[in-house]
């Protein structure tokens, strides 16, 4: 059985499509846990994670925590307020403290790409990015790609398009290196004030036309448009956004009729996404919520050395074998 | 072999048995150099004949005029805990560098004479390298006035620059200009468009975009020295780029050159061993201002080096202290050091893949960029101060923490295998490189 997480989860740039499919099937093992009466397995027994977010967060920060007791492990949360860190004290301080307190895991968000890569350096315990900057978001991506794979199975040759700040977006680019390495056609639309430079390169269609970048597409990422991003004249207002980009059932008519339409949260209403648009048939917005749960479950699980499951009361089985190792 | 350092302190020796590397001459031959009284008395080919003179044996060795940096930042005063003129000067000795301009982002900024003959005075306290300030083009480096040029030429100053930031506006850019002319001084420009740059923080190109990070386009560097040509046709006057990164600079300052404009530039040794490749590491030593380009800026570069487009190489040394570099990239103060390096990536970008032969690789390190400021530098002439590196081109290191004499460590050489070792600096006859050892600080 293959491990395809070594110490940490930095970004999904660089990881193999088996290791994603290794990801993506333990997560589908892990999705039933959740809609049992009792939601909890101890996979992760004894295992101390912090969840450190020095950007606020609720879906991401909830779901990092949901997974971890779910998997029964024990988990402490450091916000930037609050905490030593709006005193003053390094990322590295921070962390080499936590390392101190026999930390296992250390889930980061942090506002500078690369922070996870400068804690990983720094620390024996496992890092995971949660979100680093305009660089990456893996578990994003892991979960976007593990909804499309449940409804499209295979997603060689199917097309992703991704619409919006791209040159911002991390979930663009953990969204990119994974459906690119799995074989997925991905097109990237937005104006080209939000377009980075030579994104094409990363193995993308770059198209600045909605109407082109939709028609065909087999699903659709809105992603979420900062209102920031106007300020430093990106473009002119969100208005103008949402007539030219906004996703809405006008627009839906562009696209086939069984088009999915994704969203990473959070999600402004009548900008980049309408609301009945956000709320219609062909979205998948909450199931891609729940489906976070369960791909964190199994990076956390795969991280903290567990094997491949196939069905998920291996989780339970290997704990306990675990366990009972331990104790003879 | 014999040790150098016994020398320290003598009146009269002769190096012998050396190859002689003269980069203004161009030439390269076997040969002996004989020193009294920290000058240079001669320096001839085949073995010495003088018996009664004390004899060091430099076999295996080459020797060349003491390097010349024009481009290096020594944080004093102000920011003593980044590096001294002291520990900056023995940097530069363990380098090979003998002469080096220290530029005036400094608190306060060399903007008085005072502050010119409290370096002075400091650097000859020191004794390790001969420093010359570079005095800040205008008062505080803030773009608005501009300084005393008189008082601070008069004191010691042997060129203009508001290093760190440009000088803001082509009105104040065309009176730095006129200005400076008259006392014959060059107006060293950082090259930058801030409003480009923004809050970027690498190279806008590929790289940026994977790694997420704010890029800066390389035309930042580019409209701000094309602004400053455009001026410079008008206003004639000794102009100097700094630290140029980009090949759309090495265009402009080739199109300039090609119209007889009074323009000399330099590059950096990380623009010329790095590109942006390398940020994937997310190494903070690597963030630098202008940032490092891509490999095509890094070939252009080296074509610019080989056809004299660009004059000469400096460090832009840069020492920032441990707490300020361990922290995220975009946190990280910008800039590296480099002083203890620039030689050996000379010698293994440029020398040793063939771009250029020793004697004009060399040329960019000794009379150019000494010629760039007017000082009496990077020359084996007779009667000129016995300012001497003697270095072996084929030895292979790898860079150390521990071997770093800068107050700062933030080298992104650290682990790097380089070619070409600095062996002994003699600065006015004496072997200041012996002393090295027992005077370290730190690290």
């Amino acid at each position: 059985m293959s491990e395809p997480l070594k110490k940490d989860l930095l970004g999904l740039d660089g990881v193999s499509a088996d290791d994603i499919n290794t990801i993506l099937d333990t997560a589908k093992s892990f999705k039933e846990i959740s809609h049992r009466r009792v939601k909890k397995v101890p996979a992760l027994r004894g295992k101390t994670i912090c969840n450190l977010f020095f950007e606020p967060s609720t879906r991401t920060r909830a779901s990092f925590e949901l997974a971890e007791k779910r998997l029964s492990a024990d988990a402490v949360n450091i916000s930037k307020s609050g905490s030593s860190v709006a005193k003053g004290e390094t990322l590295r301080d921070t962390a080499e403290n936590l390392q101190a307190m026999m930390i296992d895991v250390i889930v980061i968000r942090h506002s500078a790409s690369g922070a996870p890569h400068f804690l990983a350096s720094l620390l024996n315990a496992s890092v995971i990015n949660a979100g680093d900057g305009a660089h990456e978001h893996p578990t994003q991506g892991l979960l976007d790609i593990f909804t499309l794979r449940e409804k499209f199975g295979d997603l060689k040759g199917k097309k992703i398009t991704i619409i919006g700040d791209i040159t911002h977006s991390r979930v663009a680019r953990s969204n990119i290196y994974g459906l690119v390495t799995l074989g997925a056609n991905v097109t990237v639309c937005g104006p080209p004030t939000l377009m980075p430079a030579r994104v094409s390169e990363l193995g993308v269609d770059v198209e600045t036309n909605l109407r082109r970048a939709v028609t065909d597409a087999d699903a659709v990422n809105v992603l979420r448009i900062q209102l920031e991003r106007q300020k430093v004249n990106l473009f002119p207002s969100l208005a103008e956004y949402a007539d030219v980009y906004g996703i809405n059932s006008e627009r839906l008519k562009w696209m086939k009729p069984d088009c999915l339409i994704m969203h990473p949260g959070p999600m402004n209403r009548g900008v980049e996404i309408s609301q009945d648009v956000a709320d219609g048939r062909q979205a998948v917005i909450l199931e891609q919520v729940t489906n976070g749960v369960a791909i964190r479950m199994a990076v956390l699980y795969l991280l903290c050395g567990g094997v491949q499951l196939t069905k998920p009361d291996d989780v339970i089985e290997a704990a306990e074998e675990k366990e009972d190792t331990k104790v003879s | 072999m014999q040790d150098l350092t016994k020398w320290q302190g003598e009146r009269e020796y002769i190096i012998a048995n050396v190859i002689v590397v003269d980069p203004e001459k161009g030439s390269k031959t076997e040969g002996h150099v004989g020193i009294r009284e920290g000058k240079i008395v001669f320096v001839e080919p085949g073995d010495p004949d003088l018996a009664s003179i004390p004899l060091f044996d430099g076999r295996g060795l080459h020797l060349s005029p003491g390097f010349v940096d024009i481009h290096v930042h020594f944080r004093e005063p102000g920011y003593e805990y980044k590096e001294t003129i002291r520990t900056g000067s023995m940097a530069a000795a363990a380098g090979g560098f003998t002469s080096v301009a220290c530029m005036p982002n400094t608190n306060p900024a060399i903007d008085e004479k005072n502050v010119v003959e409290f370096i002075l005075r400091k650097a000859a306290e020191a004794g390790f390298a001969k420093v010359y300030p570079v005095a800040a083009a205008t008062k505080g480096r803030k773009g608005e006035k501009l300084s005393e040029y008189h008082d601070l030429v008069e004191a010691g100053a042997v060129a203009v620059s508001d290093d760190g930031s440009p000088v803001p506006t082509a009105q104040m850019v065309r009176r730095v200009m006129e200005y400076s002319s008259n006392f014959g001084i060059p107006f060293m420009e950082h090259c930058e468009d801030m409003s480009a740059t923004a809050d970027g923080v690498a190279r806008e190109g590929f790289f940026s975009t994977k790694l997420g990070l704010r890029g800066v386009p390389a035309y930042s560097e580019e409209i701000c020295l094309a602004r400053d040509l455009l001026v410079l046709r008008s206003v004639p006057s000794k102009y100097h780029a700094s630290h140029l990164s980009s090949r759309g600079s090495v265009q402009l300052v080739r199109e300039a050159k090609k119209r007889g404009l009074p323009v000399t530039a330099e590059t950096a040794p990380h623009y010329i061993y790095f590109d942006d490749s390398e940020l994937e590491t997310y190494d903070s030593c690597l963030r630098i201002n202008p940032p490092i380009g891509d490999n095509e800026d890094r070939d252009t570069l080296i074509e610019a080096l080989k056809d004299g487009t660009i004059d000469c190489i400096a460090s832009d040394h840069a020492p920032h202290a441990a707490h300020e570099k361990q922290v995220e990239f975009e946190y990280a103060p910008p800039g590296a050091i480099g002083l203890q390096t620039t030689f050996a990536v000379i010698m293994t970008n440029l020398v040793r893949p063939g771009h250029l032969g020793l004697t004009d690789a060399l040329s960019l390190i000794t009379h150019k960029p000494a010629r760039v400021i007017g000082i009496p530098a990077g020359t084996l002439g007779t009667g000129e101060a016995a300012d001497l590196t003697l270095f072996d081109p084929d030895e292979e290191w790898v860079v150390k923490e521990s071997s770093i004499v800068s107050k700062s460590k933030n080298s992104p050489w650290l682990g790097k295998k380089l070619t070409g070792k600095v062996k002994h600096t003699v600065l006015d006859g004496r072997v200041v490189t012996a002393s090295l050892e027992t005077n370290r600080v730190g690290g």
